[in-house]
């Protein structure tokens, strides 16, 4: 058992080292082109030697890459070229509020998509199954920004309820945060209850179902005793994997409706060749993925008595 | 085949079809469809169904630079389906040589390739395409090789779970004592069986590539103006959107309609009774 996660910890720590090594071999191979992007367009090249020599990059590729990564690993993300400021100033205020869009979105998204994967999967093939299935694949088929497009349609233009632009400048506000939110959340909610919903069709043929029912048990008890228990561990642990996803959909929201999170901010990055930044953003999103995924690990492990008993892990596929 | 021809009796499966059908064929016969020159400008900001000073009729009206928007979006269509099916296809090519490598040999190529899609994978997509543009700059080119970086890790996953169960069975190892070599093991033996998971799974890559082209486009990272690309008419009617609606929510409608049409074609495809 601790050597699983311990396997499990190395992996994470080599994936992360790999990943660190593709950001900074994308972004900063080329020394010259850095010193542009860093200096501008306009720069004289002496300017360019002086700042390359300055900060180090006469040095071999692999010296810059660990110098680097120190340096990251201690918190000295380097200077935004965009904002004149310290990366780690600003990267950790837009990713709480980025954090708040992401939770608003799950409160939104864990209860819609349970209620309507479970009433879908619990008799399969009946019509409530089949409206279900059907709006769930409408709400999976519309990207991000077509959805925000449709509902900014409805609810600004048309009958004027909301506003279009959730910038925030006068502190929170619950009205701008209604449709970024709404957006994501209907994405996500058809691709989780489609999971619940197989989980859940999973469960309700099993033959303990079979046996419950066969005892005479009641409909709703055969569903909240026996059946939901099992069939939540599956999508429990889908939602952690999604994040991902959400937070690819999250910098398509953000940049819609100018909020001012971490998807702007990698956005606005990118624009600028704000190397420091986009940098310092790509390693964070794959921290908040990878964490998840682990946690995802957990709390499967937690919730399938199958797996916390085992003595040895059930035979995977290597590496994976 | 039979069975795929069965599954389109089923509603879903017929009306995707038929969606990703029109779009096809509009990617076609573009110039023969298109009233209009996609890149010409004429009366600007015209609504639709409406004439423009010039009296030329608009179906759909006209963008900020007076180009017709129902031709743009029947080119723009073309577009999709060059690129997408593009990338698509390189993402599978390299996706499915790699998966049969690793499935095939197993041990340490297997262990070093997973571990090297795992790396890819722990990217949000979006940010890993982010990166890549970045990088190397906004072109078609480099879109097929950003989404065939970002896609083909997900696709050999898939081929490498398959070929790792294929390979265990009774035909492989007669095969292998037949004497028949790796590559033909790998191509004629194991590839055929991957196919019917393959299909699905291509349909809705295909229409998840189709997005990310739309979603470049509409960050302002896509391909260059002034190609008609949908993603790239959101953004750039977007400024306008709440005076002209009909700017953005024609191509939305579009892309959000090849997507329906794709996902539908794969659900009704992956509920199709398996081969006896």
């Amino acid at each position: 058992m601790a050597r699983r996660w311990g396997v499990r910890l190395a992996e994470i720590v080599g994936v992360m080292l790999a990943v660190s090594c593709i950001v900074y071999l994308m972004l900063e191979v080329n020394a010259d082109e850095v010193a542009v992007k860093v200096l501008g367009q306009f720069s004289t090249p002496e300017q360019r030697h002086l700042w390359l020599h300055e900060n180090g990059y006469e040095r071999p590729f692999l010296l810059r890459y660990l110098g680097w990564l120190w340096h990251f690993l201690w918190g000295d993300w380097g200077m935004s070229t965009h904002y004149r400021e310290p990366v780690i100033d600003i990267l950790p205020a837009r990713l709480a509020h980025t954090g708040i869009l992401a939770c608003a979105t799950l409160v939104v998204m864990i209860p819609a998509s349970f209620l309507l994967g479970i009433l879908a999967g619990m008799r399969e093939g009946s019509l409530a199954d089949r409206a279900i299935s059907v709006f769930c694949i409408l709400t999976t088929s519309v990207p991000e920004f077509a959805s925000a497009v449709f509902l900014a349609a409805i609810f600004v233009f048309w009958l004027g309820l909301l506003p279009g632009a959730s910038t925030m400048t006068e502190g929170f506000s619950l009205r701008e945060i209604v449709l970024p939110v709404l957006v994501l959340a209907l994405y996500a909610t058809g691709y989780l209850a489609r999971i619940v919903r197989a989980s859940m069709v999973e469960v309700m043929t099993s033959a303990y179902v079979r046996t419950a029912l066969m005892k005479g048990a009641s409909p709703s008890r055969i569903v909240l005793r026996h059946a939901l228990r099992n069939a939540l561990i599956a999508p429990v642990t889908v939602i952690m994997l999604q994040v991902p996803w959400l937070l690819s959909g999250v910098i398509v929201t953000e940049v819609f409706f100018a909020y001012k999170g971490f998807g702007t901010l990698l956005y606005e990055a990118a624009l600028n060749s704000d190397v420091a930044m986009i940098e310092a953003c790509a390693m964070v999103s794959v921290v908040v993925v990878v964490a998840t995924q682990l946690l995802s690990d957990l709390l499967y492990a937690w919730l399938n008595p199958r797996m916390r008993r085992a003595e040895r892990p059930a035979p995977q596929g290597a590496g994976v | 085949m039979s069975r795929w021809l069965a599954a389109l009796r089923r509603p879903t499966v017929a009306i995707g079809g038929l969606m990703v059908t029109v779009w096809i064929l509009c990617a076609l016969f573009a110039n023969l469809l298109a009233p209009y020159d996609p890149l010409l400008s004429g009366d600007p900001l015209v609504l639709p169904l409406g004439r423009g000073a010039s009296g030329a009729f608009h179906l759909l009206g006209t963008d900020l630079l007076g180009r017709d928007i129902l031709s743009r979006l029947i080119f723009g269509a073309r577009t999709v389906v060059i690129w997408a099916g593009l990338a698509t296809a390189t993402a599978y090519a390299v996706g499915i040589a790699i998966g049969l490598l690793a499935g095939f040999y197993g041990g340490v190529i297997d262990r070093a390739l997973s571990f090297i899609a795992n790396v890819v994978l722990s990217f949000p997509v979006l940010v890993l395409y982010i990166l890549i543009i970045v990088t190397l700059g906004a072109s078609g080119v480099n879109i097929v090789l950003a989404v065939t970086f970002a896609s083909a890790p997900a696709i050999f996953r898939l081929v490498r779970a398959l070929a790792l169960d294929i390979r265990s069975r009774d035909f492989i190892a007669a095969a292998i004592t037949q004497g028949e070599g790796a590559v033909h093991i790998m191509v004629m033996e194991i590839l055929p069986n991957t196919l019917g998971p393959l299909t699905v799974d291509a349909c809705l890559r295909l229409g998840y590539t189709s997005i990310t082209i739309g979603v470049l486009g509409f960050l302002g990272l896509g391909l260059p103006p002034p190609t008609p690309d949908w993603g790239g008419m959101v953004n750039d009617g977007r400024a306008m959107a709440i005076a002209f609606p009909h700017l953005v929510v024609f191509p939305c409608l579009a892309i959000s309609s090849l997507m329906l049409g794709l996902s539908l074609l794969a659900d009704g495809l992956r509920e199709a009774p398996a081969r006896a």
